[in-house]
């Protein structure tokens, strides 16, 4: 009760003095079934949006006018309208979504459902089902290349990228890489694909010219377990030289020379940081730490945490409006 | 492959959708070799037309292939899989029932599992050009379990998940035949299997009673309560129990202020009226036991353990074999995609997993892993593999698992749960410190190992 109220009084203080362009940063809560809306600037809460239960993966379309929240329990795919800050519709999205990605014309909206070992793909707007495409157990992590020809699912149990044709719909390479992978995401240039492995503790860089791992990148930091340097998303900074990667049970975030894909430098952040983001200027990089309710703001050319901000509980996906 | 697409109707779209998709899917197999290679092919031959928009009442878009085609249709294009053959070895025991009659008997724990596993590992199978089969070779309650193991062997070096009590589970690794072969214990919690009595042939998945017995001792000197009364039964594996709940005392700082046998039989199940002599007789079961801060139950039959809650002469809690237990798997554990497994069972089994099946389904992993990961398909390369620091296997627990070179006990978490609605924890907790790796913190590590492979 206390918190809404100063929640409510944070949205209106800011609803008048906000610039009216600011930077929007998005959190879901997976504990809390809400979105923190967060203004960029200020780093003060505009609102908390009540979603579907369990959300964790929040993906905004190319045109920023829509936010897709993954509700894993309620079976569902929420649609947050950016100007409005309300939830306009739903769509249905197969038993327990968590990660899906939007192809770059922003027609096209990937989906992995893990319980029917499908990529489900959907017209954005009617919510119509377009393909499914069966890939092996518990898909999870999605990305589309930039050049819109192909779409990787990561199946955690069978240990795979699985490779689809957008063309077609239909699997054209299967990856094995470590055990349980996450999350995958191509350079900005399309040349490569890194995945990350959440158990196998590694990140795997394919060759999408052959579909072969061309380069395995481990991580090792004094005092702190191994089991516990757990890559999960991942981020190409702006520029694309540098890879951020969050480590879950390590509460660091590691950057990677994309180049060299030598680890440059460990940042600590909060505990159990899960997924993150950079601001539009690429000058910040916002991550969402599961266990201590909050999110670190990174500055990217120092390298360091310079923030950290209260979200809901259990803060698991960000996404970033310009 | 193709039931498991078809099987699950959201509504009218999604099916013929799904039709659309598998049709197209046989026909990418007929077209696009699917195994190891970059099957990269830029313009396959019989390319299928993209999938169009569907309407509830739009026949599937491909004509193709009949969507029940047989598999061997789509493995058919398919490099020649490398298969491997599991056998399941297990035995008709007798088991302690369950003490409600309410609760179902179940007969078929960890044979479930392995069914599961079989499915996923074809599945997965499938996109890297392996190929397994599950025989299932369990014998009757009178049965020669070694007999059946020679005639297994006589084709050669196995991978057998062995569902088999100590004697018996020794009785085929000691067969000269089994030398080369994998042999995964799911069952036996033994502790003796992994000390004098280890074999280099045989793999434990299934937690021993010291990793049991230190992981709930860690949580209740985390929570300080330190002052264990001990109740146990008569049984064997009731006494094994309490060596380890000692030796977990003497490594952590816990302390056993008394011990009781509780040598009634188990009798008959919960009778009618039954509860009104339990809930007379356990508070004077409990009356004189010394200041303590909780009851340690060791009961394997099953017999009062579950009695002592709420019945105790003080309000106590009990943890142990029943109350708060140290398992593998919990009814509730839905962390890390364990809900996955929670669903998945079900579909098959028409229940709720339990803890042989979850060791069965990671034994298989194990096998199934270790094969396509290390291309590889003999019980000997499996095994070396299995046993390479490349080797790390997933389970649901947060962290890689990795077999123990001095006793080949697999090393993971343990869930303190069982007796409750949510797991309460998971062990190791923190604080508990090693020089290697924090999970072995729980059970036999490798300076007090008496395991010495011959």
């Amino acid at each position: 009760m206390i918190r809404s109220t100063i929640t409510a009084a944070l949205a209106a203080s800011v609803l008048f003095t906000a610039p009216a362009f600011a930077t929007t940063i998005f959190v879901s809560n997976e504990k809390d079934n809400t979105v923190t809306v967060i203004d960029g600037d200020t780093y003060a809460i505009k609102k908390t949006i009540k979603v579907s239960r369990r959300p964790r993966g929040v993906v905004l379309s190319p045109d920023f006018k829509e936010l897709f929240v993954a509700a894993g329990d309620g079976d569902i795919m929420d649609v947050i309208d950016t100007k409005t800050l309300e939830k306009t519709r739903e769509l249905e999205s197969g038993p327990d979504p968590e990660l899906m990605a939007i192809d770059p014309a922003g027609k096209k909206i990937y989906i992995a459902n893990e319980d029917d070992s499908l990529v489900t793909v959907m017209d954005i707007k009617t919510g119509d089902v377009l393909a499914e495409v069966p890939v092996g157990v518990e898909p999870e992590g999605m990305t589309v290349s930039p050049d819109d020809k192909y779409t990787v699912a990561t199946s955690e149990s069978t240990s795979m990228a699985h490779v689809i044709d957008n063309a077609t719909n239909t699997l054209i390479a299967n990856v094995l890489v470590d055990s349980r992978p996450r999350e995958a995401k191509f350079t900005h240039d399309g040349k490569e694909l890194w995945v990350s492995s959440e158990v196998g503790g590694s990140i795997s860089v394919i060759d999408p010219a052959t579909w072969k791992v061309i380069k395995r990148i481990t991580f090792e930091v004094p005092g702190v377990r191994p089991e516990q340097l757990q890559p999960v998303g991942m981020d190409f900074t702006k520029d694309g030289k540098e890879l951020f990667v969050a480590l879950g049970p390590a509460n660091r975030v590691a950057v990677i020379d994309a180049a060299t894909k030598e680890v440059k430098d460990y940042i600590l952040v909060g505990q159990r940081p899960w997924h993150g983001e950079f601001s539009p200027d690429g000058k910040k990089y916002y991550v969402a730490n599961g266990l201590t309710n909050d999110m670190t703001v990174i500055d990217v050319d120092s390298l360091k945490a310079e923030k950290s901000v209260p979200v809901g509980r259990l803060p698991w996906g960000v996404a970033v409006m310009p | 492959m193709l039931s498991l697409s078809v099987a699950r109707l959201h509504h009218g779209a999604r099916q013929s959708l799904r039709l659309a998709a598998v049709s197209a899917l046989i026909l990418t197999f007929l077209a696009v070799p699917v195994a190891t290679g970059p099957a990269r092919a830029e313009e396959p031959a019989a390319s299928p037309p993209p999938a169009a928009p569907a309407t509830p009442a739009a026949p599937a878009a491909t004509p193709a292939a009949p969507a029940a085609a047989p598999a061997s249709q789509m493995s058919g294009a398919a490099q020649p899989a490398k298969t491997l053959n599991v056998v399941y070895l297990g035995k008709r025991y007798e088991e302690p029932l369950p003490l409600s009659y309410a609760e179902p008997i179940i007969t078929d724990k960890g044979i479930q599992g392995a069914r599961l596993m079989l499915k996923e590992a074809k599945q997965a199978g499938r996109f890297v050009g392996y190929d397994f089969n599950l025989i299932e070779e369990i014998v009757p309650r009178k049965g020669d379990v070694a007999a059946k193991a020679k005639e297994i062997l006589a084709k050669g070096d196995a991978f057998i998940i062995a569902d088999l009590e100590p004697k018996d589970l020794l009785a085929v690794a000691d067969l000269p035949e089994a030398k080369n072969s994998v042999i995964v214990n799911i069952r036996s919690s033994e502790d003796a299997l992994r000390q004098e009595e280890c074999r280099a042939n045989v793999f434990h998945i299934i937690p021993d009673y010291a990793m049991r017995a230190d992981a709930l001792a860690q949580y209740l000197i985390w929570k300080k309560w330190p002052n264990w009364f001990v109740m146990r039964g008569t049984t064997d594996k009731d006494k094994e129990y309490v060596e380890m709940i000692k030796r977990s005392a003497a490594r952590f700082g816990g302390k056993i202020v008394g011990e009781k046998v509780y040598d009634l039989p188990p009798g008959a199940r919960n009778t009618d009226s039954g509860y009104q002599q339990v809930q007379g007789q356990i508070p004077l079961e409990t009356e004189s036991a010394p200041d303590h801060d909780l009851i340690w139950v060791a009961d394997s039959n099953q017999g009062f353990g579950d009695y002592l809650l709420y019945r105790s002469y003080k309000p106590d809690l009990v943890v142990g074999t029943q109350g708060l237990q140290a398992i593998a798997w919990d009814p509730s554990y839905t962390e890390y995609g364990a809900m996955h497994l929670q669903d998945a069972l079900p579909k098959i089994a028409h229940r709720a997993p339990t803890e042989r099946d979850y060791t069965a389904w990671l034994g298989f992993r194990a096998i199934a892993d270790g094969a396509m990961k290390s291309g590889t398909t003999t019980p000997k390369d499996v095994k070396a593999y299995l046993l390479s620091d490349k080797f790390r296997l997933e389970g649901f627990k947060g962290q890689a698992m990795t077999f123990r070179p001095w006793d080949h006990q697999l090393r993971q978490p343990i869930i303190l749960g069982g007796g409750t609605r949510t797991p309460v924890s998971v062990s190791p907790q923190e604080g508990f410190l090693h020089p290697t790796n924090v999970t072995d913190t729980l059970g036999f590590d490798q300076p007090e190992t008496k395991c010495k492979f011959k």
